[in-house]
């Protein structure tokens, strides 16, 4: 696989002054400068070798990118949550007022109860259906491989086509797809998207589509783990299908299914794009999450100040989940 | 370990092991279990239409001439090429061609600054590599969607050179060669690699470029794989970076373009010609790098 390494069009420039360098870790060597900085100075026997920069002039526009494009808007975001931003007249510090505002809003605390029943739903949704399909569809047939790939496919397709085609399906006169579906069966016809009792559930069903066969791969590369001597151990112990599932499979997986619970309820706290093509938080407000929330007050209601106030806290939220998942890693590790 | 989706070859049970211990929920082949089988296959045939039935609806969908959004159909009732020259009209190409050069140029600048950035934290030794691993890593708790509105004024006004990138191509490629996951992935996959070959390349006076070029990175093809996978998908599923950062609607991808092309005279065929476009490219990418997305999706899981 590696090349050979006389065929390169390098200068040997390069190759010379970093070949005659002193091999690192001979002896403490001053703190990097920024990349680009190489002049050398002799300064109280401080001396900048190119092995002390090189790494700074990799990192560099990864560095660059992350300043500009991450750490500044998230600083900006939090320093414009205690600001009235005002256009041309400049902002005006309001203390905590943004975030009184974002609390005392009913439909941030209606969109907050859709967000959670939303993400807690998807989740446990998600999570049962790929284990499932995980159940169906192992085994080491051609066939099978086949069937996972394709029942894959909504987690690569992007998340607009995914709403897009659901808006048609669910059209809710009787004649719609899903309804003359769910007509055969004596079910319906339903509303969907359409009404306000089932919005909800309908963005929540689209979710679970996607998330389900997600969770499913990391459901089968677990029950490759599971040791196959044990399924015989039971075999021969008498126990039945049910049994075995219950006392061997389930075990098995369960830090499996801890990290795909944390994972998908992060994910569903953040959801925007599937509400906002599927409804764009309506009709009436129904299925208005917190992301939306953010979007409408952003973009569409200039109340930048609140917005961000809204943003920071998800931050918050998103940045507890994760820590709790760690400590919960780190703790499982300390007591195996 | 047997990567399950990606290894269609039949694994050998074991001498003794019977057939019934190779599953979880012991599924049994052959003529003595035609009822088990059958069982299977029903449900399977379940699954395939509860998740690759409506990409099949809007595969035929596109095809069809059918102004009647209720008459979705399995197969096109009247074949068709009509939807697609009236998204053509609507400019679905102009739409497909922006989101085509915003996915290729990002991959490639995220791919590139993510193992730049890698070799230097998984293969170097200097002051600040603590900090600065920390300080990419942490941006993968960050949701993209948090740092949307701060993130527009920053491209409408950029520090320090005070451009503006509204309403550019770039100003929506730039933001994705920020991505903490791949330069996790890359950082974990090199520090893997032995010491010895870099010591080997150094002795025979390999410089620095040389030895990363030519030595480490020819190494990382599986990361390489996983990290372009993971990449492509999370830009091409982009919609809210593109929503601000387009100016008006023909700055727009085709992710975003989707929804100006509801209509209701054309009928539904009209939007899900723009969706199987916008469809194709993660198909493409999907069965070229099959191997690589599962790889990636189970070795984070597997670890914890």
């Amino acid at each position: 696989m590696t090349q050979p390494l006389g065929h390169s069009g390098i200068s040997t420039a390069v190759s010379t002054t970093a070949a005659t360098e002193p091999r690192p870790g001979g002896r403490r060597r001053a703190a990097a400068p920024p990349a680009g900085v190489v002049k050398r100075r002799p300064r109280g026997g401080r001396r900048f070798t190119a092995s002390s920069w090189v790494p700074w002039l990799f990192v560099a526009p990864a560095l660059l990118l992350f300043v500009v494009f991450k750490y500044l808007p998230m600083a900006k975001g939090v320093e414009l949550s205690f600001y009235d931003v005002r256009p041309f007249l400049g902002n005006l510090w309001v203390g905590l007022a943004n975030y009184r505002s974002v609390f005392g809003d009913p439909q941030f605390q209606a969109a907050l109860g859709h967000t959670v029943v939303l993400a807690v739903g998807g989740t446990i949704g998600s999570v049962i259906v790929g284990f499932f399909l995980a159940l169906l569809l192992e085994g080491p047939a051609r066939s099978l491989w086949f069937m996972r790939s394709a029942v894959f496919l909504p987690v690569v397709t992007a998340t607009a086509v995914v709403g897009e085609i659901w808006r048609l399906l669910y059209y809710p006169t009787s004649a719609g797809f899903l309804n003359t579906v769910l007509g055969f069966l004596g079910i319906g016809p339903l509303h969907y998207l359409d009404h306000t009792s089932s919005a909800l559930w309908s963005v929540m069903a689209v979710a679970i589509w996607t998330g389900g066969p997600y969770n499913m791969v990391i459901v089968l590369a677990g029950l490759t783990q599971v040791d196959r001597g044990l399924y015989e151990a039971a075999a021969l112990d008498g126990a039945n299908t049910w049994q075995r599932l219950r006392h061997i499979t389930l075990p098995a997986l369960r830090p499996v299914v801890t990290i795909l619970l944390t994972l998908a309820a992060i994910r569903g706290f953040r959801t925007f794009t599937e509400v906002y093509v599927l409804t764009g938080g309506g009709p009436a407000g129904s299925t208005d999450v917190w992301m939306t929330r953010i979007y409408q007050l952003g973009f569409t209601r200039n109340e930048i100040g609140v917005a961000s106030a809204a943003a920071t806290l998800l931050f918050l939220v998103t940045v507890c989940l994760t820590v709790a998942m760690q400590w919960y890693q780190r703790r499982k590790e300390a007591r195996p | 370990m047997t990567l399950s989706l990606s290894s269609p070859r039949r694994r050998r049970p074991g001498v003794g092991v019977s057939q019934s211990v190779e599953t979880a929920l012991g599924w049994r082949t052959g003529r003595s279990h035609l009822l088990s089988m059958a069982l299977r296959a029903l449900l399977c045939l379940l699954a395939l239409a509860v998740f690759a039935g409506p990409l099949i609806v809007l595969f035929s969908g596109a095809f069809d001439n059918n102004p009647d959004p209720t008459k979705l159909s399995v197969i096109p009732n009247s074949p068709t090429l009509e939807n697609f020259k009236v998204a053509g009209e609507r400019d679905v190409w102009h739409y497909l061609a922006n989101s085509l050069i915003v996915a290729g140029g990002a991959l490639l600048l995220q791919v590139s600054v993510s193992v730049f950035a890698a070799y230097a934290l998984a293969r170097k030794r200097f002051r600040g590599r603590a900090i600065l691993s920390l300080l990419f890593l942490t941006t993968m708790m960050l949701p993209e969607e948090v740092i949307a509105i701060p993130l527009s004024l920053v491209l409408g006004d950029l520090p320090v050179v005070h451009l503006s990138l509204k309403g550019t191509l770039l100003g929506m490629i730039l933001p994705l060669g920020a991505w903490g996951f791949s330069i996790f992935v890359m950082t974990e996959f090199m520090k893997e690699l032995p010491t010895e070959l870099e010591e080997a390349a150094k002795i025979d006076g390999a410089g620095e470029w040389r030895i990363f070029a030519q030595v480490v990175l020819p190494l990382c093809r599986p990361a390489l794989g996983v990290i372009t996978v993971f990449g492509f998908i999370m830009i091409w599923d982009q919609y809210l970076l593109p929503l601000i950062v387009a100016n008006d609607p023909s700055d727009y991808t085709l992710s975003v373009a989707l929804s100006t092309m509801r209509s209701d005279t054309i009928g539904p065929g009209l939007v899900l010609a723009g969706s199987l476009l916008a469809l194709i490219p993660s198909l493409i990418v999907y069965l070229l790098l099959q191997r690589s997305l599962i790889r990636g999706m189970t070795a984070g899981a597997l670890k914890g």
